[in-house]
């Protein structure tokens, strides 16, 4: 029998993680983002976890990575402000490949911005966030349902790829309250690090495997390991060697081309045939969804694409779905951030047209229709 | 307990990553004992190397944990705390270790020092006070004594010093200790006593930068500068003797604050595993 409840796209989040096995989480209070705080200081002593809140996202942020250091599934949350402070503790994570999850519910920015307001306004702090070229991976869920599943996802991505995975959501999806059945969309089994076994002697923490993901030596086990933010070597030591310094880099960024087919992910909606497609994420692709259906109905061809994996932003099926369209529109909610990388793809084959909006509130499916007629006239 | 009797005695050799060698640390440099003296303490406690955690910041203190045959991690400046505090909730089997420096834990990391002492959780922080920034050359750190030179204080600092041990007794650690780098022995025992208590350990190491402080201030030589540690401090060895003349102001070491407060982690553990079985029906 279905076992259906209200709940929050924040509750999802925090509930989607302890189904994935997060045991621990840190963090500290910002709107739009609390109630993943609030859900996880009550939900997780439950299961045997810790929550703590700390004195700030800094450190919020490295205690997750000091966790997860020691083998725990960890995560924490926040909003536009309070991810630009995890920047720093974000790029160790990166450098050193240790699994965590940063749920960013965003808010109108910048600076403290309109706090109970939504935007879409991270949508390249949660690419570019940190110093450095470093791998990331960031989900976008777009229901209440999604930020359960994406939650999941975002923890058998990091803890298989050893990749920090932010899930990006934006306020109205965070505050969506929608019915769902969580029991019939958890997870059948939880996907775990691959801890490290075998010989200590001779054991290299950051070697050069297959899958490019090394094993992890859990404290305790006997590696006796060294972990360190500066380059470094399989061996787990500082280098400045050039040629290693730049192999180390690569294999972590590589690392994401090898396994691509695991990490995209994207809805595709009504593009076969479409003159018209809609790109974009979140609560813009609920509006562009209606939109669709609307436009339809009026006789034009449109079609949603969109990215659940925003990044690595996948860019072989935009280009596959796109081929026979003749416009994109992208709306978000901010001055232009996820047309960059749109134009980058498309603009050589077709106009790429924005709809932005940055007052605070929520695009609509008519104000996304009224643009596609005025595109077409 | 005599040590002595029930011990094989400390080989460092035991205790550090010979493959390592040779260390990065310039000649004199007190970092070094301080090394020392801690792999002792462990030594003495008999603490099983796999289970030893040893989290460190940046800084030439925070490169230390490079050296230790352990579970190490150098992590970010000023953050050391905030990262070990996630690893001992994690991980309550381990023995979490954080070596700081005086910029790392009271300028950048100085937020997460008051919380971590405020805490209580089971862990010792062992903050090598060199008064400057070594690693990056020099810089005036909130521990600087007046008049100093450094790089940017280039006619002498004005800015008053941070008491370490002063502002972690306030801010509530429950062990507060002080030594200087000149007294390996009492550093030795005052770690040791800092690692066995349960809550949260503060132990100032006073360190020298010999290489760039000592220099640019015309302080010697290492020994020199090992000397004058007696005239500015006041180790507990020398607290009764006159063959120093000790400045009436020195700095107090030993243990200087030790209080009997409930552990985070304990207390947080009995409350969820109270949770827990509620959750689960028991
Ligand atoms: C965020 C950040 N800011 C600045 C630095 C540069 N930095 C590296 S070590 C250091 C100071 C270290 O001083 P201290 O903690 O006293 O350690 P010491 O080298 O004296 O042992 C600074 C400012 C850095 N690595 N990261
Ligand atoms: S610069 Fe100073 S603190 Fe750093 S290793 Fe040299 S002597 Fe020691
Ligand atoms: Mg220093």
């Amino acid at each position: 029998m279905a076992n259906l409840i209200n709940l929050q796209g924040n509750q999802a989040c925090a509930m989607g993680a302890i189904a994935a096995g997060c045991r621990f989480y840190a963090g500290y209070p910002i709107t739009p983002s609390s109630e993943i705080a609030e859900t996880m200081a009550r939900e997780l002593p439950k299961v045997g976890g810790v929550f703590i809140q700390m004195e700030d996202e800094i450190a919020s942020m490295g205690a997750v990575v000091g966790a997860s250091m020691g083998g725990a599934k960890a995560m924490t949350a926040t909003s536009g402000p309070g991810f630009s402070l995890k920047q720093e503790n974000l790029g160790y994570a990166c450098a050193s490949e240790i699994p965590c999850v940063i749920i960013n519910v965003m808010r109108g920015g910048p600076s403290t911005g309109m706090p109970t307001r939504p935007a879409q306004g991270d949508i390249m702090q949660a690419r570019w966030g940190t110093h450095g070229d470093h791998p990331i991976i960031v989900l976008t869920p777009a229901s209440v349902a999604e930020c359960y599943t994406e939650t999941i996802r975002a923890f058998e991505l990091t803890e298989r790829l050893r990749v920090p995975v932010i899930v990006l959501v934006d306020e109205v999806i965070g505050h969506l309250v929608e019915t769902v059945d969580l029991e019939a969309l958890a997870p059948k089994e939880t996907i775990e690090r691959r801890f490290a076994t075998g010989p200590a002697d001779g054991f290299e923490p950051y070697a050069v495997t297959d899958d490019m993901v090394p094993p992890f030596p859990r404290p305790g086990d006997g590696y006796r390991s060294h972990t360190t933010g500066l380059t470094h070597l399989p061996s787990g030591f500082p280098t400045q060697n050039p040629e290693k310094a730049s192999a180390a880099l690569l294999r972590t960024t590589d690392k994401l081309d090898l396994h691509a087919d695991l990490i995209e992910a994207c809805e595709i909606i009504e593009c076969d045939n479409a003159d018209i497609i809609i790109a974009t994420i979140g609560i813009s692709a609920r509006a562009a969804q209606q939109a669709v259906t609307d436009l339809r109905a009026k006789g034009i061809k449109a079609g949603l694409f969109r990215p659940k994996t925003l990044w690595p932003f996948p860019e072989k099926r935009l280009k596959e779905v796109a081929k026979n369209a003749k416009i994109i529109l992208v709306p978000e909610m901010n001055q232009g951030q996820l047309i960059l990388e749109i134009e980058r793809l498309m603009a050589r084959h077709m106009p790429v047209i924005g709809l932005n909006k940055i007052n605070g509130e929520a695009i609509t499916p008519a104000e996304i229709t009224a643009k596609v007629s005025e595109v077409l006239a | 307990m005599n040590i002595s009797e029930t011990q094989t005695p400390f080989d460092i050799n035991d205790y550090i990553r010979l493959e390592q060698m040779p260390h990065f640390l310039c000649p004199g440099c007190g970092h070094g004992i301080a090394l020392r003296a801690l792999l002792w303490a462990i030594h003495e406690l008999k603490i099983d190397k796999d289970k030893l955690a040893v989290v460190s910041g940046i800084g030439c203190s925070g490169r230390l944990s490079a050296y230790i045959d352990a579970n190490t991690f150098h992590t970010t400046h000023g953050r050391p705390l905030a990262y070990a505090t996630g690893m001992a909730l994690a991980r309550p089997d381990l023995h979490v270790i954080v070596i700081t420096g005086d910029g790392d834990s009271l300028a950048i990391g100085g937020n997460h020092l008051i919380h971590a002492c405020r805490r209580n959780l089971n862990m010792t922080c062992m903050m090598l006070n060199n008064e400057i920034y070594g690693m990056t050359g020099g810089q005036v750190s909130p521990t600087t004594s007046s008049n100093r030179y450094t790089t940017t204080t280039p006619e002498g600092n004005t800015e008053p010093v941070f008491d370490a041990c002063a502002l972690a007794t306030a801010a509530g650690a429950s062990f507060v200790g002080r030594e200087v780098t000149m007294q390996v022995t009492g550093l030795k025992n005052l770690l040791r006593d800092g690692i066995e208590h349960h809550g949260f350990s503060f132990v100032e190491v006073i360190s020298d930068c010999t290489e760039i402080y000592g220099r640019k201030n015309d302080l010697g030589m290492s020994p020199e500068m090992l000397l004058s540690q007696k005239a500015t401090m006041r180790p507990d060895a020398y607290r009764n003797t006159v063959d120093v003349p000790f400045r009436p102001n020195a700095l107090e070491c030993g243990v200087l604050a030790k209080a009997d407060r409930p552990e985070y982690g304990c207390a947080t553990r009995e409350k969820n595993a109270r949770v827990q079985a509620k959750a689960e029906g028991k």
